[in-house]
């Protein structure tokens, strides 16, 4: 009993019928316009699981999108909604390009430099807006968005800077050095077949499990948390909310770019022209949102999305509309905001058995 | 003269590019308004783009593909509501939910009646929205640019001055704004929370949905996937900007309007690069905010699931 | 003790019968009777939590009963929704006020049922209707005011009116003097009289003995859910009630010993600041807290005490004038610096500034001292050492249940919460300890603890400020009382010479001769 009942309030399950229902809606839509269900998802599956360079091209996908992910879930944590991680995650990616690209240092220095200047970026993008939230009051949901935008085009202006430009053909930068990339070792890409591996997981697992550690057990997680929970209450307690948020919207622009340098050195080596927003940020909410704002919880959550990421962009073989994904994604996350409802209904059913 | 034709290209392209956001904003004004904070307004105006378009081509009539565009947000208005009115979820999470499902079921819908394709087909003139005067005046002149222009362009302006007098001289306006600053009170006077803020919430999703089709109905001539891609989010800071009230929202769609017409102006010389040009909206908004704005009050009850006590 | 000729025993306006309200497990009503009569005032007596708020939810359609009948005159009724009861003529004035607080005073009265003129609100017939009544029932309001710019007198005015308008004979008024001056309540009960002259009946929940004797007609008293009996207020005395309320006899009275103050801790000099809108509310205050007494701030709700106090803990701004702790100006030092200087505080409202309601009871106890030793290491938390602490404070403070190291500060009781804080507070043995309502809310076990608590910090020699709305606790505690009134000290008595006439008519503004 004491277990049934452990297993009921867990937030494991409540995500995984959550999944289930997403999965289900897709399916009925897929129904809907005349796709076979069963094709397209066996499709997705196989493209992800059926070869080990499946699995790694998942996992490739997935590095950005974790920091995306706990970027947002940290800022979560302390009351902010970091609608701007797409914004951050574009000047991370900038940073990181640039210093790839001019920077003449050997390879593992390199890399460090580069992944730095992205979360400094990152912190700078984010630091922008707290420092408006505090100081001029303007609402960080309105200023994210406006940077967000203001990063985009920045991004695009400078792509088409002639110093930065690439020669050739295409709209878009140079690549970076050689000594930038953040590739793996040679004998795994062979192993693996995946050319595109690198140390961007590592990077990701590393960032996650330092935001849990701060969170949970050093002094500035308790004041993140306590101001997240009732600033009010923290600031009577002599916690400053203001410099709390500055830097919990620091740290959480960090992250982001810590995934924009993550997609740059690891996999892109340039960066395009962009047409619309690449969507990384947004897809970090949802992220966040599956992984129920634990940092650990969005390692696996941003897998998730990776995997179907990967796996969706392969449904066009099957005449499949890869939109699907969005849309089983997004039907997850709104029966994930209704945890409490499926709880409710679970345990009161069980509680009428027992009594 | 040239001066002139200037100004009749800036307010053209104003006249263009703002009744989408502004559709939007006064949307989100319903919604923010009676307490229910919606970021799903970029959703539901993609959703109104596809259908829209779509409607108008298998109809040819752009007013029905407005109106159906308008019906589409409706439906995702009412799956916000359904959601964070009736379950108490989260109302970010819901609206962020419905930024993934809207985009995404356009697309998917619109490759699974094109054959494949992420864009709906052109839709010929006539079944656009119609231009006022059309023809009356020369091709490029004042008139041309600034008279001869969508008339659902200028009915989203009136609209505005609709919306202000129903917020602020009306009994349902006054129940939206006691709904989303004190919902209890209102609930001891026999006012029903749930019932008014569903109906703002899918009014909400209606004139996103508007938005969304004007924009397909209008200049673009058909649905393409980016085709709203971070309006609804103007829109949204608009509101903000303009501090909760439709003339306020007005204004800041006019902010972005106007300089999407300075940048339409200088469009082609190369002298400042066009990235540079179409960042000036966005910092200008927070210069602004910095400047002379600063703190805008959200409602008092906003983003607070309402839960009735039985 | 003029009392009222106004009712009618031959009309029965309302009937309650066994009505029981369960929440769960929890029973909050358990069969409770009530009988009002036309022209009545009514009385429902019963502690903090005792079920009196519930039962008139009940009858105003906000709640469902589990089980019982509801008769409005003489027909019964089933009043499932506030809208139904307005219809039946039902009115209430809620504790904590439901104004919307942008609105003007026209608009929260006539909000839900606004008068028209085509689709337009007719705002001018509106101001005529509400003048009439205000003027029929004595009831001074400016109709054009916002309620966030009137004070709490006439936001309760407001919701009299709100009332009336839509037509009731029969008003509850829920704790209404909970935040008035003595001259205000004053004013209510005459209020109350015109109410009951023209016919209406009027229920008063309140666990004031005071005004029960004043104004009331009969008394139902409910205790834990339970009701009790209704007796006749003329034929019963304070004392009775009283041990009727909590089924004891009660000592209101605080033991104290004589004891000589010492050094001077705290001095407050002409102090100046604005609230949140910009309006003047501290107009050169002065104030001198020393060791070992306990200084009541007396005064009613708005004229600067939250400010005062606000500025004193550091969490706004003076706009001039000087805080001095211990010898140093503190003024406009931000809250940390105060808190390291010694000062401490119990807030005025704990669940919004106390707690962090999502924090377990040991992550509340160290709230202000997580960054020191042995809390905490190079910054990272010690977690045994903040276990250990959490234990000995809940044992040393009786708080419970019993083992709640991890239970999470909003699943405790209120009385147990007002522990956590003051187990918190008190040990971390600052100079000087501020009390702001202290005891608002909780039920008369804990109360009793909490005038004890005080006490016995006075008695080790710690300084105290006590701030309170409630005159009775002021007296009981203080040895010396300032009065505050429109951000000023307007006097200052001894606690011993305290008498209740002269502190209200200072409260109210009057100078002390």
């Amino acid at each position: 009993m004491n277990k049934k009942s452990k297993i009921f309030n867990s937030n494991i399950l409540y995500t995984f019928i959550a999944i289930l229902i997403g999965f289900l809606v897709g399916a009925i839509l897929l129904l809907a316009i005349g796709n076979d269900p069963v094709v397209a998802y066996s499709k997705l599956f196989s493209s992800v699981f059926s070869k080990p360079k499946y699995i790694v091209y998942s996992i490739v996908y997935a590095s950005p999108l974790i920091l995306t992910g706990l970027s947002v879930a940290f800022s979560f944590r302390t009351g902010v909604f970091n609608i701007g991680a797409e914004g951050q995650f574009v000047v991370g990616s900038l940073a990181a390009c640039l210093c790839g690209i001019f920077l003449k240092l050997p390879a593992p220095l390199h890399v460090l430099v580069c992944v730095l200047a992205a979360a400094a970026a990152g912190i700078v993008w984010g630091a922008i807006v707290g420092f408006l939230k505090i100081k001029r009051g303007i609402n960080e949901v309105l200023s994210y968005i406006m940077f967000n935008w203001i990063a985009f085009y920045l991004s695009n202006y400078v792509v088409n800077l002639k110093s930065v430009h690439r020669d050739g053909g295409g709209e878009a930068t140079k690549n970076i050095l050689e000594s930038a990339r953040m590739t793996a070792p040679k004998d795994i890409i062979k192993l693996t077949g995946c050319s595109d591996a690198n140390w961007g997981i590592i990077l990701a697992v590393v960032a996650a499990l330092a935001i849990w550690f701060i969170m949970n057990k050093t002094t500035l997680g308790f004041q993140l948390r306590s101001v997240g929970y009732s600033k009010t209450a923290a600031e009577y307690a002599g916690i400053s909310s203001n410099k709390i948020f500055l830097i919990s919207m620091s740290i959480s622009g960090a992250l982001a770019g810590l995934g924009g340098a993550v997609q740059t050195l690891g996999m892109g080596e340039r960066i395009s022209q962009f047409a619309t927003q690449e969507q990384y940020g947004f897809q970090g909410i949802t992220v966040a949102l599956i992984g129920s704002s634990h940092p650990i919880g969005c390692i696996f959550a941003g897998l998730f999305y990776g995997a179907m990421k990967y796996g969706g962009s392969k449904l066009t073989m099957v005449n499949v509309p890869q939109e699907v994904v969005n849309i089983i994604m997004g039907t997850i996350i709104i029966f994930v905001a209704i945890t409490h409802v499926f709880k409710s209904l679970l345990t009161k059913n069980k509680g009428g058995q027992n009594e | 003269m040239n001066i002139v034709t200037n100004l009749g290209l800036v307010i053209n392209a104003i006249l263009i590019c703002t009744p989408p956001l502004v559709l939007a904003a006064l949307g989100s004004c319903f919604s923010e308004r009676s307490g229910v904070v919606n970021i799903g307004i970029e959703g539901m105006m993609t959703i109104g783009a596809f259908t829209g378009a779509v409607v108008a081509y298998y109809t040819g009539s752009g007013w029905i593909g407005f109106l159906c565009g308008g019906l589409a947000g409706a439906a995702f208005g009412l799956i916000h509501a359904l959601f964070c009115i009736t379950f108490a979820a989260d109302q970010t999470i819901t609206g962020t939910a419905i930024n993934f499902i809207g985009p995404g079921l356009a697309v998917f819908l619109c490759k699974a009646l094109f054959d494949n394709s992420s864009d709906s087909p052109a839709l010929s003139p006539a079944s656009k929205l119609p231009k006022m005067f059309d023809g009356k005046f020369a091709a490029g002149s004042f008139g041309y640019n600034v008279i001869s222009t969508y008339s659902a362009a200028y009915l989203s302006f009136l609209l505005v001055a609709v919306i202000w007098f129903v917020f602020y001289k009306t009994r349902f306006g006054m129940k939206i704004r006691a709904v989303g600053e004190h919902p209890k009170a209102c609930e001891t006077l026999g006012i029903s929370v749930i019932k008014t803020r569903y109906i703002c919430v899918i009014l909400s999703g209606f004139l996103a949905g508007l938005g969304g089709s004007f924009v397909t109905l209008s200049t673009v001539s058909q649905f393409r996937p980016s085709v709203i891609v971070g309006q609804g989010f103007i829109a949204i800071a608009a509101v903000i900007f303009g501090k909760f009230s439709p003339g306020g929202a007005f204004l800041g769609c006019l902010i972005f309007g106007l300089c999407n017409g300075i940048k339409s102006l200088l469009g082609d010389n190369h002298i400042v690069s066009p990235n540079l040009i179409s960042m000036i909206p966005y910092v200008v908004t927070m210069l602004v905010l910095i400047f002379f704005v600063g703190k805008s009050r959200v409602p008092a009850a906003n983003g607070k699931p309402y839960v009735k006590s039985k | 003790m003029a009392k009222n000729s106004n009712i009618d025993k031959s009309q029965v306006v309302i009937q309650m019968k066994d009505i029981v309200k369960k929440f769960g497990s929890f029973t909050a009503n358990d069969h409770i009777n009530l009988t009002v009569h036309k022209g009545e005032v009514h009385a429902i007596l019963g502690e903090n939590g005792a079920g009196k708020s519930t039962l008139m939810n009940v009858l105003y359609g906000l709640l469902t009963p589990t089980s019982g009948t509801i008769e409005i005159n003489g027909q019964q009724v089933d009043i499932d929704s506030p809208d139904k009861a307005i219809s039946l003529g039902i009115g209430m004035v809620h504790q904590h006020f439901m104004l919307v607080e942008p609105f003007t005073v026209t608009e929260n009265i006539i909000l839900g049922k606004e008068p028209v003129k085509g689709i337009v609100v007719d705002k001018k017939e509106a101001r005529r209707q509400i003048l009439e009544l205000s003027e029929k029932y004595n009831l001074k309001v400016d109709p054009d005011a916002k309620i966030e710019d009137i004070s709490v007198g006439m936001q309760q005015r407001v919701e009299i009116l709100k009332v009336l308008y839509r037509g009731a004979n029969i008003l509850i008024l829920d704790e209404p003097t909970a935040s008035l001056t003595p001259q205000e309540i004053t004013e209510l009960m005459d209020i109350i009289k015109n109410l009951t002259a023209d016919g209406k009946s009027v229920i008063l929940i309140t666990h004031k003995l005071k005004e029960i004797k004043f104004a009331a007609d009969n008394c139902t008293i409910i205790r834990k859910g339970k009701y009790i009996d209704t007796v006749d207020v003329e034929e019963t005395s304070e004392d009775d009630l009283a041990a009727m309320m909590v089924g004891r006899k009660v000592n209101f009275k605080v033991e104290k010993k004589e004891q000589e103050p010492g050094d001077l801790v705290l001095e407050v000099k002409n102090l100046h600041a604005k609230d949140y809108r910009g309006v003047e509310i501290l107009k050169g205050l002065n104030l001198k807290v020393r060791k070992g007494e306990i200084v009541g701030l007396a005064g009613v709700d708005g004229n600067g005490q939250s400010q005062l106090i606000e500025i004193i803990t550091g969490l706004s701004k003076a706009v001039s004038g000087e805080v001095i702790m211990s010898g140093e100006n503190v003024v406009n030092k931000p809250p940390k610096y105060m808190f390291e200087k010694g000062i401490t505080s119990i807030p005025e409202d704990r669940q919004k500034h106390g707690l962090v309601l999502d924090f377990s009871v040991a992550e509340n106890l160290i709230l202000q001292n997580f960054g020191k030793a042995p809390f905490s290491k190079h910054g990272i938390l010690q977690k045994d050492k903040i276990m250990q602490h959490a234990t000995k404070m809940i044992e040393k403070f009786d708080i419970r249940p019993v083992g709640c190291e991890n239970r999470l500060a909003g699943h405790l009781s209120g009385g147990n919460q007002q522990k956590v804080i003051i187990a918190r507070e008190v040990t971390n043995d600052a100079e000087l300890l501020i009390a702001f309502n202290p005891t608002r809310g909780l039920d008369v076990g804990a109360i009793e603890f909490v005038h004890k608590y005080l006490v016995q910090q006075r008695n080790k020699n710690r300084a105290i400020l006590l701030v309170s709305f409630e005159l009775d606790e002021i007296m009981g505690l203080s040895d010396r009382i300032d009065v505050i009134f429109d951000g000023k000290i307007v006097g200052s008595v001894d606690g011993k010479d305290a008498d209740e006439n002269t502190l209200g008519y200072m409260m109210a503004g009057g100078k002390n001769e």
